[in-house]
């Protein structure tokens, strides 16, 4: 049976709920009208008011509220409509979800679940189309999930509500249409590791949410003429699976990073240097970054399109590092 | 260090002959390099001043190593000023050696990023380092290959591919890193047998030989040897390396080099002369310009080169440039030789003992001073018709040393 | 001074003991400070020692309490050991959050005692949080939450008030005017300068009290946290003053002497001893006692400071997540 990544992430939604007690949901439009992306459509009438929660316009207020509650004893999955807005709840999550358990000696911990949605390509234009998982990758304290498959959009969830700190969850709104059949052996998943999505032995490209789809899409082009590639979906954003890195290295010796976020003091200027502090001595080619155009997202949709990663692009990108551009 | 031969891999600091601050000039030499080959002066190729040296005496350097650091004077190249700030007296040394002779149009490749970011501070010379990846480097190390001897890869850059199919090619294959040199001798030795098998294996030699009566050659010698002083008195040897330096320049396909790059034709004749060692060992430095040069100053020539052979000081050019090699063995007997060509030269003219035979002459056989000369030449860029065209000509100004 | 309901001999003794130990405990922070002791920022209390005890009097020891940087006198208030604040502010292992926060974030869970926030405005959703999760769980607790003036520009404090109202959450906003945000007079930064009237613009009870008489607000406190422990947010405005400046220095040149001196006329210690001299419910002997008892208390908590141990820098990246099973990568 063919599921959406949408119905996975409600079917998460659905699993949270019934098992955990403490759980409940909050967020913007996320009861009556039924989540900006759907996501937790009907699941009012399951659950009612008092878990399915609506809250007004007021990011930083309901997301400080999701983290005392998280203090106070419950579980609290908190929607940030998309991570645009979550820039009004920044306070919040940074100065508090992150730091309470520091701050206070380790006494107190925020396990709160914040989701969001996140990325282009759907031409909202620039204030609707930030990437921002990896700005919050920067920060200790929390842990940042991107779930770019069914399956991990399914389970992550449930894991991270299990977790004892802060994680956010950034679901690619071009992933929410994406459909396909769930994976009957998977009933959980992990929040540590990357995974291998295609093996490949002459090149890796390290990428995470929307860009593995398009990446596995690259791979299948570049097969076509002798090349073979390793698409690995780093999934955890923090804190970043070394070994997996390594790994990969060892058996490709070569890198690309594909990242919907902006090069300069991005994610990609992390991994590259990861890569470099690992395995320099692994690399057969200069590691090279394919990310979005350092403009905010414009509207048409050709410039939009030119601004992203794309699979044409990320082919070239990889021939370039194979010598082959 | 600088390269100073096709299979130079250290070399030894013997002595600086400038120090810090010092101004230096084109063609100085600043300093003595100890090869497999010998002592090398090595000279500047730029004007200015010594920032720094970086090695010390008796150091032992892989060819690559920065030995000293250069402030160029002069303008900059148009288009760099702004870019390359001027080096502030008492300041940070600035890298303005390495600033492109000309300015750079378009976005620069991988490599000339590379530079740009700080790979030349590994070289003497700008272009000189060998760019490899990590990879490569180690599994050169790995498989015991010479990562001067793998043609570059994509983007000019040696990639670990490049090195196994090197380390592949049975050829070129150096099964593992031999043990160092026992002493000077086997270090000499080795680096004679790495030149020749290179040259046997990359260069198909072919033969001609040509018998030659030089009486009327020597006695000219003789009457102009007459009313100088023995100081002055010219050799023979240097009859045969004006004749064969005067040919090759009217030889455009036996007189260049033939490396990676492909056929590099000279018009100038920097002739090698075969010289013995002390101690052992045939090294061949060039005299340069040999083509110009009349039979006094090619006398000269060949002494100063001996002499400095033999007591050190050759520079590094002199080590380099050749273009095309003499080597004579007359003065063992030997009858005449069939040469193998110094790599990456086109060709090598041997010349044998000048003999007293009976010989075919004004119509009866009579004893008369004769030669066999021998040409060993690539026939990648000439054929035996060029060849033996090559020889005739050597005859030719052979029995005309007058001629200025 | 208010009339004196209910108030007995050992509860008025109680509370002027409580602000006492603050009083002395801050002094005492001024000198450690320029003795080097300790470092960053130190906000002081004292003047306002009246708002925390009589607030916190009026709370169970399961409600919660949200506080600001300026938390030295509801720590002390909740019944942190002294020596634990102290040790805190000294950097050490001992200290009330293991040294990890100092001056700005003493933490104390077993207390419920949530920080320590030193974002204006940035505890406030954190207490409505803490409100709901005691909703969600039908626990029958109170959060006390304490914010400046200053806080009341914030868009976390009219977005929180908010909610809590729209969501019926059982809090307490305690705002402590005193008069200035750093060195902005209310009246430079807001167009309404009657917090309780915004309060009630968000359909919440709310009033405003004498600060400096601490039995006056822990009557006002009392009454807030009834309201609250039935399921509703309310506001109390303490107007009250600062005797020192904002941070540890600085030239106060935003307000006069005569006001400050108007102000230390008001001091609450003196109003309390002068009333309870007066009712009879206090004598100059229980004073002078208290004195020597809250002087040795003072004593011993910079002595525990003192003898406290430094967390070796090996523990560097502790608390930051909390710890995880090693067999979970399997």
């Amino acid at each position: 049976m063919t599921v959406s990544y949408r119905e996975c992430c409600k079917l998460a939604l659905r699993q949270c709920l019934d098992q955990e007690p403490r759980a409940f949901l909050m967020g913007e439009d996320v009861a009556a009208y039924g989540g900006c992306y759907a996501v937790s459509k009907g699941l009012l009438d399951l659950y009612g008011p008092e878990r399915i929660r609506d809250t007004p316009l007021s990011e930083s207020a309901f997301v400080g509220v999701g983290i005392g509650a998280a203090m106070g004893g419950m579980r609290p999955i908190v929607e940030v409509m998309t991570c645009n807005f979550s820039l009004l709840a920044l306070d919040q999550i940074i100065n508090n979800a992150a730091t309470l358990r520091h701050m206070s000696g380790g006494q107190l911990g925020a396990p709160v679940v914040i989701r969001m949605a996140t990325g282009a390509g759907r031409q909202l234009a620039a204030q609707h189309s930030h990437s921002f998982e990896g700005w919050y990758a920067h920060i200790p304290g929390l842990r940042i999930l991107a779930p770019a498959t069914l399956e991990d959009a399914r389970f992550m969830l449930p894991a991270a509500l299990r977790e004892q700190d802060p994680v956010m969850i950034f679901e690619h709104i071009f992933l929410y249409n994406q459909e396909g059949e769930l994976d009957a052996k998977v009933t959980a998943v992990d929040l540590e590791r990357a995974a291998v999505r295609r093996r490949g032995a002459h090149l890796s490209i390290l990428t995470y949410g929307a860009g593995v789809q398009k990446s596995l899409t690259a791979a299948e082009a570049l097969a076509a003429e002798g090349l073979d590639v390793e698409v690995i979906d780093l999934r955890v954003l923090r804190p970043l699976d070394d070994a997996a890195l390594i790994d990969t290295v060892k058996r490709t010796h070569r890198v690309l990073v594909v990242d919907e976020g902006w090069r300069s003091g991005g994610l990609s200027a992390e991994l590259v240097t990861r890569v470099c502090e690992l395995c320099f001595d692994e690399l057969d080619a200069p590691p090279a970054r394919l990310c979005t155009a350092e403009v905010p997202i414009p509207y048409p949709k050709h410039l939009e399109d030119a601004a992203l990663p794309q699979p044409a692009t990320i082919a070239a990108a990889a021939r370039r590092v194979c010598g082959r551009g | 260090m600088p390269s100073l031969g096709a299979d130079m891999e250290r070399g030894r600091i013997v002595r600086w002959r400038v120090k810090q601050g010092d101004a230096v000039h084109r063609g100085q030499v600043i300093v003595e390099i100890e090869t497999d080959k010998g002592l090398i002066d090595v000279e500047c190729f730029h004007e200015g001043k010594v920032l720094e040296l970086l090695a010390n005496e008796g150091a032992e350097l892989a060819v690559g190593a920065v030995i000293a650091r250069l402030d160029v004077a002069g303008p900059l190249p148009e288009g760099t000023h702004d870019a390359r700030p001027l080096p502030r007296i008492g300041g940070a040394p600035t890298d303005i050696a390495e600033a492109p002779a000309t300015p750079r149009l378009g976005s620069p490749s991988l490599g000339e990023r590379s530079r740009a970011m700080g790979g030349d501070k590994e070289g003497a010379f700008p272009g000189d380092r060998i760019l490899a990846s990590p990879l490569a480097k180690r599994r050169a190390a790995e498989l015991g290959v010479d990562l001067a001897t793998v043609p570059a890869g994509h983007e000019g850059r040696i990639a670990a591919e490049d090195v196994e199919r090197a380390a592949r090619a049975p050829a070129t294959t150096q099964p593992s890193t031999p043990p160092p040199p026992r002493d000077a001798k086997e270090a000499m030795r080795r680096a004679v047998a790495a030149a020749m098998a290179r040259s046997k294996r990359e260069i198909p030699h072919y033969y001609l030989w040509q018998a030659v009566d030089v009486t009327d050659a020597l006695g000219w010698l003789v009457r102009h040897n007459e009313a100088r002083p023995v100081t002055e008195r010219v050799l023979f040897a240097a009859v045969l390396a004006r004749a064969v330096a005067r040919a090759a320049a009217a030889a455009p396909d036996l007189n260049g080099t033939y490396d990676e790059q492909g056929v590099h034709a000279s018009a100038a004749v920097h002739l090698g002369f075969a010289t013995a060692q002390r101690g052992g060992g045939l090294i061949a430095p060039a005299i340069l310009d040999a083509h110009t040069l009349d039979i006094d100053a090619m006398m000269r020539a060949i002494g100063d080169l001996v002499q400095r052979v033999r007591s050190g000081g050759l520079r590094g050019r002199e080590m380099s440039a050749g273009t095309i090699t003499l080597t004579s063995l007359g003065d063992h007997g030997v009858d005449g030789l069939l040469p193998v060509i110094q790599w990456p030269q086109l060709a090598i003219v041997g010349a044998g003992r000048v003999a007293e035979r009976p010989w075919m002459h004004g119509g009866a056989v009579t004893p008369r001073s004769v030669l066999t000369l021998s040409l060993a030449a690539d026939h990648r860029t000439s054929d035996g018709h060029g060849g033996a065209r090559f020889l005739q000509a050597v005859e030719r100004h052979l029995l005309h040393p007058e001629a200025p | 001074m208010t009339a004196l309901p209910a108030l007995d001999g050992p509860t008025a003794l109680e509370l002027y003991r409580e602000m006492l130990l603050i009083r002395r405990f801050e002094e005492r922070c001024v000198e450690l400070y320029g003795a080097g002791k300790i470092r960053g920022f130190l906000h002081l209390y004292d003047g306002e020692e009246a708002v925390a005890v009589g607030v916190l009097r009026a709370l169970a020891h399961h409600d919660a309490v949200v506080a600001t940087y300026r938390e030295h006198g509801q720590a002390l208030a909740r019944g942190l050991p002294a020596g634990e604040v102290m040790a805190e502010l000294f950097g050490k292992r001992e200290g009330s959050s293991g040294g990890r926060g100092g001056s700005m974030h003493v933490f104390d869970a077993k207390r419920r005692f949530y920080g320590g926030n030193a974002i204006v405005g940035g505890g406030i959703p954190i207490a409505v949080g803490l409100a709901l999760a005691d909703k969600l769980l039908a626990r029958p607790n109170v959060t006390v939450c304490f914010f400046g003036e200053g806080a009341v520009a914030e868009g976390e404090f009219h977005e929180s008030l908010n909610l809590a109202s729209l969501w019926r959450l059982p809090v307490v906003f305690v705002c402590e005017n005193n008069l200035y945000a750093m060195g902005s007079a209310l009246d430079v930064d807001e167009a309404e300068t009657d917090v309780a009237a915004k309060a009630r613009g968000y359909r919440m009870a709310a009033e405003r009290v004498d600060g400096m008489d601490v039995v006056a607000v822990l009557a006002a406190a009392r009454r807030a946290v009834e309201i609250a422990r039935k399921g509703a947010p309310c506001l109390l405005e303490m107007r009250t003053y600062r005797f020192r400046a904002h941070s540890m220095f600085d030239s106060q040149g935003y307000r006069d002497k005569a006001e400050i001196e108007r102000w230390r006329a008001r001091d609450p210690l003196t109003a309390l001893a002068h009333t309870g001299k007066a009712h009879g419910l206090l004598d100059d002997a229980a004073l002078a006692a208290a004195e020597v008892a809250v002087q040795r208390e003072v004593d011993d908590a910079v002595a525990f400071a003192e003898r406290g141990t430094l967390e070796p820098p090996e523990h560097l990246t502790r608390h930051v997540t909390a710890p995880r099973d090693p067999g979970r990568r399997a």
